[in-house]
């Protein structure tokens, strides 16, 4: 058995491209020579270095050795707060404007929940020189403020998205109509594991950096490149695919999916789309989603902006479906625990995505021996409003 | 007979293609749409069901497919409606909606529905070519358990002619044809560029009828459309209209000034 994308662009039953003709063009397109491009020499030896060089990796893997102590177990963290914009996102939007370059895209697309996205893609069309064009949903663009105006610094157009729940889901699908609109000059620079097939592959493949890395930096340290166990936050899911993808098929490996329950699970106000969600198709992927039984998709909630999504990826979706993943769902409340909890006892605020995934700690079991790496997706400076009132609120 | 097919045997110029969004702007507003429609000299007629995520509809698409869920518009109301209006019409019926709403339901008790409540045809613009003819092109089409359901698929300006000719070979109600690359509702004046698409496509002498849609708004532009197909298919434009009034007479003023008459009603 493989949990890898099959050459239909499947994960089991999940994946597929569910698009109106309108976008087919440019997604077959992709789907056609992304493994070509992305393969080819020159293009490896450019992503290389720029990881390198622009974005400051490889990022370290630190033991924590109080958190360690606290959980009686060995906890190291993936250290994607310390790349260049905070958090792991711009690993794959350097991949995808050096793909969109060599595709002959003048201008760029994308959506972003905690705007961690739209804040990486501004900086690769900054660094290249192409218009950027950010969709962000209104609620986003009030919680996740510092980042809009980073967007706003670096040249990006940021669109408010109006509709629905005026989060992620809406402005991914106001970004998809963009490119609807503008099929020829236009690359959409999707942000995490989801949309058509080829997004949710290509996107695992320029995140995968991180668990090549990890397997390393696990020898160096301890002396296997195998951990015992992933925990990772999910959204979409791009953090959690790459820190998973060179473990995807080694059982030996637990895997931890984090989602966020947002008020709790049974509230109707959540975002846990492994236990809410039922098999459909959101965003032109076949996967779970939250959905009313008539097919129309739910307003999920989280108070993180990242989170906030109705579906996750499929190859996420797989991975829990075949039980190759464990979900565990975490509350705000939860999350924001854990996300002072890490500041203290370690020094490293993490982002409130992030968050959720430490918080998985106290739900999940564990031996004194095992060895964690729980992926540190992003640094909190976005978050500190939310963290200061939360703070003067106690 | 499948009243597609009969419509097309009919009629092969100017054919009239209206689109409405099920359950808008009140929630039993399907009835004396599809009447009245019928009445005024509509020959066809697509049904919206409303989704939550439309993603290749425009903002009027959008919002009248939130007013029409917000009334409580599901799919079990939408089929009771349309077997109650079978009674009284004969007019050909396609339904269009999003494939999540169509494997939610149930597809083969979708398809099984569509063909008992008097259904004709289908347009699910996001269900793939390949997908479609793997699962369901046999289920669609299926003596043995009475459907008799057409399909069409679209095609736009940026679609090869090895797809157009897929396109054709699969389509069974008619081929849609996207008058430009934009999602629905973009208003504008038919430009030389589409002009030369319809062209094309028209030199490709495919077997289907075809229809052209989106940005067809007016006199004007369901003219020049009928000048390169079969008929043309209008939405935004009607549903705009029909915030504005009574059902009967928009309707019937919307429908005399698409073809140019002096109102009738
Ligand atoms: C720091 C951080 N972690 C995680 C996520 C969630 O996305 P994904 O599940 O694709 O990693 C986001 C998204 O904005 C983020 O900013």
């Amino acid at each position: 058995m493989t949990y890898a994308i099959n050459t239909k662009g499947y994960y089991g039953e999940f994946g597929g491209a569910f698009i109106p003709e309108m976008l087919y063009p440019n997604v077959e397109y992709l789907r056609n020579n992304y493994l070509d491009i992305i393969n080819e020499e020159g293009f490896q030896k450019e992503f290389r270095s720029l990881l390198k060089d622009y974005v400051g990796r490889p990022s370290p893997l630190y033991f924590a050795k109080r958190l360690s102590a606290q959980y009686k177990t060995n906890i190291f963290l993936k250290r994607e707060d310390l790349n260049h914009t905070g958090a792991h996102k711009i690993n794959n939007t350097i991949g995808q404007i050096l793909l969109a370059q060599r595709i002959g895209k003048k201008r760029i697309i994308a959506e972003t929940g905690a705007g961690q996205h739209g804040v990486a893609t501004a900086t690769v069309c900054a660094l290249m020189g192409i218009e950027c064009i950010v969709y962000m949903g209104e609620i986003d663009i009030k919680r996740q403020a510092p980042n809009v105006a980073r967007m706003r610094m670096l040249g990006a157009k940021v669109v408010p998205a109006k509709s629905g729940s005026k989060t992620l889901k809406d402005a991914t699908n106001e970004a998809i109509r963009d490119w609807i609109n503008h099929p020829e000059e236009t690359h959409y620079i999707i942000g995490s594991v989801v949309g058509p097939h080829p997004y949710p592959d290509m996107v695992a493949i320029f995140q995968s950096v991180i668990s090549e890395e990890m397997q390393w930096q696990l020898k160096e340290q301890i002396g296997s490149p195998n951990p015992d166990m992933i925990i990772a936050c999910v959204g979409g899911g791009s953090n959690a695919a790459g820190a998973y993808f060179h473990y995807l098929d080694n059982t030996d490996v637990r895997l931890v999916a984090v989602e966020a329950a947002g008020l709790g699970v049974d509230t109707g106000e959540s975002a846990a789309t492994s236990v809410l969600g039922t098999k459909g198709i959101i965003h032109g992927s076949r996967t779970l989603l939250m959905q009313t039984p008539d097919g129309q998709i739910v307003e999920p909630y989280s108070i993180s902006a990242g989170l906030d999504y109705p579906g996750i990826g499929p190859m996420h979706a797989h991975l829990i479906d075949s039980g190759r993943a464990e979900a565990v769902s975490i509350t705000d409340k939860e999350a924001l625990d854990a996300a002072f909890h890490l500041t203290r006892i370690e020094g490293i605020i993490p982002a409130l995505e992030t968050a959720h995934a430490f918080a998985a700690l106290d739900k999940i079991k564990f031996s004194e021996k095992d060895n964690i790496v729980i992926n540190l997706s992003g640094r909190g400076d976005k978050d500190l409003e939310t963290y200061i009132k939360y703070l003067d609120q106690q | 007979m499948n009243r597609l097919d009969r419509l097309f045997q009919q009629k092969q110029k100017d054919i009239l293609n209206i689109y409405f969004t099920a359950g808008y702007p009140n929630l039993e507003d399907t009835e004396p749409i599809i009447l009245q429609l019928e009445k005024s000299g509509a020959d066809l007629i697509e049904i919206g069901m409303p989704y939550s995520d439309p993603l290749a509809d425009g903002p009027t698409i959008q919002e009248s497919g939130q007013v029409a869920l917000k009334n409580g518009m599901t799919l079990d109301i939408l089929f009771r409606q349309i077997s109650d209006v079978r009674k009284k019409s004969d007019i050909p019926l396609v339904l269009m909606g999003y494939f999540n709403q169509v494997m939610q339901y149930g597809e083969a008790r979708f398809f099984d529905k569509c063909a008992e409540v008097g259904i004709d045809g289908l347009i699910l613009p996001d269900l793939p070519m390949d997908v479609y003819e793997q699962d369901y092109q046999r289920m669609i089409s299926d003596p043995d358990n009475n459907r008799d359901l057409r399909i069409s698929f679209l095609i736009t300006p940026q679609t090869s002619e090895e797809r157009i000719r897929k396109t054709d070979e699969l389509s069974t109600g008619f081929v849609y044809m996207v008058s430009r690359a934009a999602i629905t509702g973009a208003k504008s004046d038919i430009e030389q560029q589409q002009i030369d698409y319809f062209n094309r496509v028209n030199d490709m002498k495919l077997q289907s009828p075809r229809l052209i849609g989106f940005g067809i708004s007016s006199h004007d532009t369901f003219s020049t459309a009928c000048q390169y197909a079969n008929g043309a298919i209008i939405g935004s434009a009607f549903i705009k209209a029909l915030a504005k009034g009574e059902i009967k007479d928009t309707v019937d003023e919307f429908v005399n000034m698409i073809l140019g008459n002096v109102p009738t009603n």
